[in-house]
């Protein structure tokens, strides 16, 4: 894809982050619906289930994602100076990815033991 | 670059603009967006919580009956349900439904009932 189109890229990755976001949402509220994990047994279980979650994982990558593109539009319509964009932008940035290696570690440690 | 008007704004002033309902809803998205983003490391810790060991679970467990983590709970039901309602709406605007003056402003009140609705549900349904 070339220069002109990348905003173009973003916003069709958004919306196709959103569509599996609410997919997973739906799918976790049906389960939740039919039979909520009513122990802490029953929750590390289901989380150790490969589906669920490679599910899961799959679930926060598109929404960190999705909170990437959508961060970097709003500050990019308001926050006018470079410095304090581009620091908005950084802090953004490392908070997102330390809150995916967090999950992905928690999901990891199912299978460790 | 020709710059046709130089007095276009560059950068969106919100006190200068005037609002209609679908900017009202489009300004919940973003708001909403923001927020629901600032919960995330919050998800990430009590994800990771109720997974390390049964009093981890027990401990996020009686978080979410806590008074004033409920408050905080139900704001983010609104965010969540406003962001999903408004979003599902864009998206069937891509699609060329509900395009007409009449629909969108129909369709942008129904989504931000829909947010209310959501919450004051959940107020009413949590155990």
């Amino acid at each position: 894809m070339n220069r002109r189109a990348r905003g173009l890229r973003a916003w069709l990755w958004q919306r196709l982050s959103a569509v599996y976001l609410l997919a997973y949402t739906l799918f976790v509220a049906a389960a939740c619906a039919i039979a909520p994990p009513a122990s802490y047994d029953a929750w590390r279980a289901w989380m150790a289930d490969p589906f669920v979650g490679l599910a899961t994982a799959l679930f926060f990558g598109a929404l960190l994602l999705h909170a990437w593109v959508g961060m970097r539009d709003v500050i990019i319509d308001y926050a006018g100076a470079l410095s304090l964009r581009l620091a908005l932008l950084a802090v953004t940035a490392l908070v997102l990815a330390g809150a995916g290696l967090w999950v992905l570690q928690a999901l990891y440690s199912l299978h460790g033991r | 670059m020709t710059a046709p008007n130089a007095k276009r704004p560059v950068f969106l002033t919100l006190t200068r603009i005037h609002f209609p309902v679908m900017a009202i809803l489009s300004l919940g998205h973003r708001l909403s967006g923001v927020l629901l983003v600032l919960s995330i490391p919050l998800l990430a810790y009590l994800f990771d919580r109720s997974l390390a060991d049964a009093r981890g679970y027990a401990e996020v467990v009686a978080l979410s009956r806590d008074a004033g983590a409920r408050v905080g709970l139900l704001l983010l039901v609104w965010a969540f349900a406003h962001h999903v309602l408004a979003g599902v709406r864009f998206l069937l605007i891509d699609l060329d439904i509900g395009v007409t003056l009449r629909g969108a402003r129909a369709s942008a009140w129904a989504v931000l009932a829909g947010g209310v609705a959501a919450m004051l549900g959940a107020a009413l349904l949590l155990p």
